[in-house]
């Protein structure tokens, strides 16, 4: 996994609530056996018409925005267990989301892949999104050390909470399962005496 | 000191904890498909680790599976790939699978239970949130992410932190017509699709205990739906009665001990939870859907509520609904009776019930497509196939199907489904499709009529 420290850049709003994992990552693109190459076609439904015609509403299409930050509505992530949606974000780029919340295996999903998601007050982000939108250079500042996300050269600052362990996991680089095959003694001991 | 259910079953599957972080929770059973299993093999073997536990995993093939023809060939290479895949790592790593085909084969929340797979008092993950669907029987029963099933493979275990415990009562008695998917299609309507994220939900009160396992397995399915990553109902004689005699299931002696600890896993009296919710079972009507998350429902007799929110507004505009409006008499094209939430025996029954004598309207395309082989199996058995062909309504054969629209079972772009299924997102059923979700007598009701209809107003 990726490390992560600090990141600044500008960010891309997609100010719809409930973003499921569904529209991340339509299921018809779930056939692939590796975990490259969903980047391609996040967000396929609402980047393209059928026809494969570009849809230039969408935030993504928008050449006024750019950036590795997505600032979404509440609830993201919500729906499927497919960790796609996580890839198919890192893929296109996205080294951080940010919402006022996110569905719980989205979140898992997102932190066991170096996707940091930055849960902010619905205050904070309804602020974000308007300095995005009324000036798209605006620049942000994810700090994991200090668990802080601010605009740079602003007031606008938030603290934001993260679970210590996964943050070590993040700023390291590792993932839960060196930490378990390291556990293998203690968990076959647990095997040998379940109680149920 | 007092314990809830889930509290029972999660402190008994502590390895350890981390100061300050997650536990190591242990995990009884893995259930795996071909979608969410390919890359945490591909993990595995990169990092050179092999599966710990292979006899606790079992494997199906669901979500990508043809419904027609499936002693053929797969023609859609990508599909044919995906388990392909599947047949040589369950192959290679000695895990059991029941592939397209076998008598055991099945949509994984569906052949699990029927097999006696899934018990009281268990730990049970899966890479797929309806996972949720297991907890009817008292087990502990999530979705992962891939990561996470490249975990379990070579840990059987999970580092996790604990969920919060929410309760949902609903006692009373429940009106004519009303069926397990109408609770809890009612339930999240009320609490919203967020209600429940993270939290472990607990489903009490007499009606609960009065449904079958399949209704408490339909509830628990849709957990996910209102956030929350499971849903329990305190195991029971019902349950009880349902696991004896299951391929898997102890057997003799053995049986008869674990009822006994099977016994002790309902909530003490005096638990408390982080967040209690109670409705009375007499509020609760046959529900539909309007919008493009479950949350989105109203008694089929209600309007569709005006809201101003941006987000309301895109969702009704999706679906050419107008705020205010009723869904009655609306034309429907497409009836789907299926998927992990309605695909069992009952809801088949339930159906056939409704349509015996009926003909299936001329406008309207219905699909039934069995949860498992098994269930297809009774199907035949109980006659109930007949009745459906002679309405006009398509047999098909069992998975997934048009409740994520993986295979070729696609809703064209702008129809209307009423959907068994669990989802009514964008697109869920295919391309622009439109999805309208409902119990599997509302399903059969709109696809005989060619309309949405009262149901309620029928029955009486």
């Amino acid at each position: 996994m990726e490390k992560f420290t600090t990141l600044q850049s500008r960010a891309i709003p997609l100010n719809i609530e409930n973003v499921d994992t569904d529209q991340i990552i339509p299921a018809r693109f779930l056939k692939a056996t590796d975990r490259e190459g969903f980047g391609n076609n996040v967000f396929r439904d609402w980047r393209y018409d059928k026809d494969g015609t570009i849809n230039t509403d969408f935030t993504l299409n928008d050449s006024r925005y750019s950036g590795r930050i997505l600032v979404a509505g509440d609830n993201f992530g919500c729906g499927s267990s497919r960790e796609h949606a996580a890839w198919a974000i890192t893929d296109f780029g996205f080294k951080v989301v940010v919402s006022s919340f996110f569905a719980d295996i989205f979140k898992g999903n997102a932190l066991n892949n170096g996707l940091l998601p930055v849960q902010v007050s619905p205050a904070f982000l309804s602020d974000l999104m308007q300095k995005i939108v009324s000036n798209p250079e605006t620049e942000l500042v994810v700090d994991l050390e200090n668990q802080t996300i601010s605009v740079k050269d602003s007031e606008l600052s938030e603290n934001f909470e993260i679970d210590a362990y996964k943050k070590t996991c993040m700023i390291n680089g590792y993932d839960d399962i060196d930490y378990l095959i390291n556990n293998k003694e203690q968990i076959e001991a647990f095997e040998a005496q379940k109680i149920y | 000191m007092s314990k809830t259910l889930f509290d029972k079953v999660w402190d008994s599957h502590v390895v350890s904890t981390i100061e300050n972080g997650p536990q190591i929770l242990y995990i009884d059973k893995h259930l795996i498909h071909e979608v969410t299993s390919p890359q945490a093999f591909n993990e595995l073997e990169d990092r050179g680790i092999p599966v710990f536990r292979p006899d606790q995993i079992v494997a199906t093939a669901d979500h990508n599976t043809p419904t027609l023809n499936q002693d053929q060939p797969i023609k859609d290479v990508l599909s044919r790939n995906q388990l392909e895949q599947l047949s040589e790592n369950c192959k290679k790593n000695n895990i059991t699978l029941y592939e397209l085909g076998h008598k055991y084969n099945g949509i994984v929340h569906v052949m699990a239970p029927e097999l006696g797979v899934t018990q009281p008092g268990l730990t049970m993950v899966c890479g797929d949130s309806h996972t949720s669907t297991h907890g009817a029987f008292g087990a502990i029963a999530f979705g992962i992410g891939t990561s996470q099933v490249a975990q379990v493979f070579a840990s059987q275990c999970l580092l996790l932190t604990k969920p919060k415990s929410l309760r949902v009562t609903v006692n009373g008695k429940l009106k004519n017509g009303v069926l397990p998917k109408d609770v809890i299609l009612y339930i999240i309507s009320k609490l919203g699709t967020n209600s429940g994220t993270g939290y472990f939900c607990e489903y009490a009160g007499n009606v609960f205990e009065d449904m079958s396992m399949e209704g408490r397995m339909t509830v628990c399915n849709m957990s996910i739906e209102m956030g929350a990553r499971g849903g329990m109902i305190a195991p029971d004689e019902t349950t009880f009665e349902y696991v004896k005699g299951r391929e898997f299931a102890p057997k003799g002696e053995a049986f008869d001990k674990k009822v006994a600890y099977w016994k002790t896993l309902p909530t003490d009296s005096d638990a408390k939870f982080d967040k209690e919710y109670s409705f009375d079972a007499e509020d609760i009507a046959p529900m539909i859907t309007y919008g493009t998350n479950p949350g989105m429902g109203i008694k089929i007799s209600e309007m569709i509520p005006v809201d101003e929110n941006p987000s309301f507004k895109k969702s009704l505009a999706y679906m050419n609904f107008e705020a205010g409006e009723s869904l009655i008499n609306k034309p429907i094209n497409f009836v789907f009776i299926g998927s992990c939430t309605n695909s069992r025996i009952e809801d088949f029954r339930v159906a056939a019930d409704y349509i015996k004598g009926k003909k299936k309207a001329e406008n309207v395309t219905a699909w039934l497509v069995p949860g498992s082989k098994q269930v297809e199996t009774q199907i035949i058995e109980e006659g109930l196939k007949s009745i459906f062909v002679e309405a006009g309504f398509e047999l098909r054969q069992p998975g997934c199907s048009a409740c994520l629209a993986m295979n070729d079972d696609k809703i064209p772009q702008g129809e209307y489904c009423v959907s068994t299924s669990n989802r009514n997102f964008e697109g869920r059923q295919g391309q622009g499709s439109r999805t309208i979700l409902a119990s599997p007598l509302v399903a059969a009701a709109t696809a005989v009529e060619g309309k949405i209809i009262d149901i309620s107003k029928q029955l009486n």
